[in-house]
């Protein structure tokens, strides 16, 4: 059975579990046999029954408490059951966790991983499908992650939670997605058909959060740059390799995972290249990554962007019909569609 | 000096800090907000000098009276409010957001409640054997997270005591425009054993605490604390909209500080006094004269 982007996440808790007897587990339905809504911290209950915490729904609640205890000198790791339920813990997240260390002069370190999946097309409707993940960046003092679905090198959707416990001393918000549970880890000997090259930010000296640059092997010079993370970069790196096979269109995929605060280094030096960006995120279109990674390349390339396009959801809630949510969220064809007309 | 005479002290401490800030704030020594807990003084040297060195104390916006009776240096708070490198939290937090030793404050009201639970876990996790004491408002009890709270601490078995301050008004809205049912019932609801007290009394307060916290730290249980009290200033600055007589009542029937002046004699009365103001002078002028913070080489 292959290893997919759910059991990679599994095992970094569990080494986190494993490595360090100040992590913590929190979160509504997290004990064995259940494991999780979405099975994540399977088996966590069983081996380290002391420190995986099963809750009350109390989302705000829970969320003080891994910031009290994270104050205290625990590692404590929140799963928040959907991610729809992150604006029961704003308060917390906005007005204490992320602004203690700098309000109180940096006498203190808040090690906590606040985990959560968003995203929809499972057909839940409303309030169990959204991506908010927009509402958390630029915070200062949050970071935000989100796992590519590679097993590259060093790292893995695993290893990047894992370290993120056990190695930051600052808050750090967690955006799985549910589409990407069951994907199957890609590595270098599965992506045969691309170059993939690992970049990080210069602010990132511990090479912690990689950024991944995919290319076509063997291809002539791109014509557009996409960026995307979390499960539509999966779509992305799909429909990349369709257009490249099918119909010439040759572009290059950068994939981020530190959202917030972000680093523009080697998507700025790809879209100085191809002089064309198309950025791709589940979430609603206005006011959110896209637009500030629009912005920050605006700015910084002056002239040498050409053009620069997103494909975001629509401004709806997001619907529970199959066929009303796929017309709502980005789909692969739609990735597709902008690529042919950018490079025309 | 005797118990009764440094709980005077303490008070009168906290009292002639927070009269310095109202009446310098006028002349803009001081900037932003500020709430200032004159007539309350009682409940913070009365709980907290009851606290073991470990013990861990989560306050809120109106926290100056509890940052010193815990042993927070004057001048460090007086820089904190006037902005200066030397302040607490070197000018970054204020008169709401300070950090000192085994104190944090918050300037949001119910956040950090589940807070103090998450603390009280962690050091019972840690067998540290310190507890932690959370203090809210009468206004705060309108905030819903603080009921999660409860629940997780007696669920969960956290020792902290929760201390209700109950100065009866919430900013400028009485208590019983804002609070349905009974402050006590709150607590035995979620299996918390509480207490509650309507004293001035410093010394009533502290041998109360005293026994509620040797509960705590033996039973590694919640408890709670609900304190009667009045509020003589305003709940910022200018924001008092009580009538002068109403204040004036309030003061004269329930002053700590006079309340205690009367068991002392007047030579130590005296003494004490003298020694608080050129306390407050020196702390005042020194602050004043220190360096005003700088973004420059921090990020």
């Amino acid at each position: 059975m292959k290893t997919t982007v759910l059991d990679s996440l599994n095992q970094g808790l569990m080494a986190a579990l494993q490595a360090d007897a100040t992590v913590h587990l929190l979160g509504e339905d997290i004990l064995d046999p259940y494991g999780g809504a979405f099975k994540v911290t399977r088996g966590c209950s069983t081996a380290f029954p002391e420190r995986v915490i099963p809750t009350p729904i109390s989302e705000a609640g829970l969320t003080g408490v891994t910031a009290g205890m994270a104050l205290r000198g625990l590692r404590p790791v929140l799963e928040i059951m959907f991610g729809d339920f992150t604006t029961l813990i704003a308060d917390q997240l906005i007005n204490h966790i992320s602004k203690f260390r700098w309000m109180y002069n940096d006498s203190v370190t808040l090690p906590l991983v606040i985990r959560t999946p968003m995203g929809g097309r499972r057909g839940y409707g409303p309030t169990h499908s959204q991506s908010l993940e927009k509402l958390f960046m630029g915070i200062p003092g949050l970071t935000v992650l989100a796992p590519a679905n590679f097993s590259i090198d060093k790292h893995s959707p695993g290893s990047l939670l894992e370290n993120s416990i056990l190695n930051t001393d600052s808050p750090v918000l967690f955006i799985e997605n549910k589409m990407q549970y069951l994907q199957p880890l890609l590595t270098a000997e599965i992506l045969s058909d691309f170059d993939v090259e690992l970049q990080y930010d210069p602010s990132d000296a511990e090479e912690q959060f990689p950024i991944y640059c995919l290319r076509i092997k063997g291809a002539p010079p791109a014509a557009v740059t996409i960026s995307s993370y979390g499960f539509c970069a999966e779509l992305a790196r799909q429909a990349q390799l369709k257009l490249a096979f099918e119909e010439e269109i040759f572009s290059e995929l950068i994939i981020p995972t530190r959202l917030s605060p972000f680093a523009l280094q080697p998507l700025m030096e790809s879209v100085a290249r191809t002089g064309k960006c198309l950025l791709v995120e589940e979430g609603t279109r206005s006011l959110g990554w896209g637009a500030e990674v629009a912005a920050l390349l605006a700015e910084t390339l002056g002239d040498k962007l050409k053009q620069v396009k997103r494909l975001a959801a629509l401004e709806t809630p997001v619907p529970a019909a199959v066929s009303l949510e796929k017309s709502m969220l980005p789909q692969q064809e739609d990735i597709e569609a902008l690529l042919r007309k950018m490079s025309a | 000096m005797t118990l009764e005479e440094e709980y005077f002290r303490d008070m009168l401490r906290i009292r002639r800090f927070e009269e310095t800030v109202l009446e310098e704030f006028k002349r803009g020594v001081f900037s932003g907000t500020t709430h200032t807990s004159i007539g309350q003084e009682a409940d913070a040297v009365g709980v907290i000098r009851q606290l073991l060195p470990d013990d861990i104390i989560l306050t809120n916006h109106r926290c100056h009276g509890h940052f010193l009776a815990y042993g927070g240096d004057m001048r460090a708070l007086f820089a904190e409010l006037m902005g200066r490198q030397t302040g607490i939290c070197g000018g970054r937090g204020g008169s709401q957001h300070i950090h000192y030793k085994n104190l944090y404050s918050n300037g949001v009201q119910g956040g950090i409640v589940p807070i103090a639970v998450g603390m009280a876990l962690a050091e019972k996790q840690k067998k540290s054997e310190a507890a932690v004491v959370v203090f809210i408002g009468d206004g705060t009890l309108g905030e819903g997270v603080i009921y999660e709270a409860f629940n997780m601490a007696s669920l969960w078995s956290a020792p902290l005591l929760i201390v209700v301050e109950n100065n009866h008004i919430a900013q400028t809205t009485p208590t019983e425009y804002a609070l349905a049912g009974d402050i006590r019932l709150r607590f035995q609801a979620f299996g918390i054993p509480a207490l509650e007290l309507d004293t001035s009394s410093v010394m009533e307060i502290a041998g109360n605490t005293f026994q509620l916290m040797r509960e705590v730290h033996e039973d590694y249980a919640p408890r709670a604390l609900i304190l009667n009290t009045q509020r003589f200033g305003p709940h910022s600055k200018g924001d008092d909209t009580r009538s002068e007589q109403v204040v004036a009542l309030l003061k004269e029937q329930r002053d700590p500080i006079i309340l205690m002046e009367k068991q002392l004699s007047s030579d130590s009365v005296s003494s004490i006094r003298a020694e608080v103001e050129q306390q407050v002078k020196t702390a005042f002028e020194t602050a004043l004269a220190d360096p005003v913070a700088t973004m420059e080489g921090r990020p």
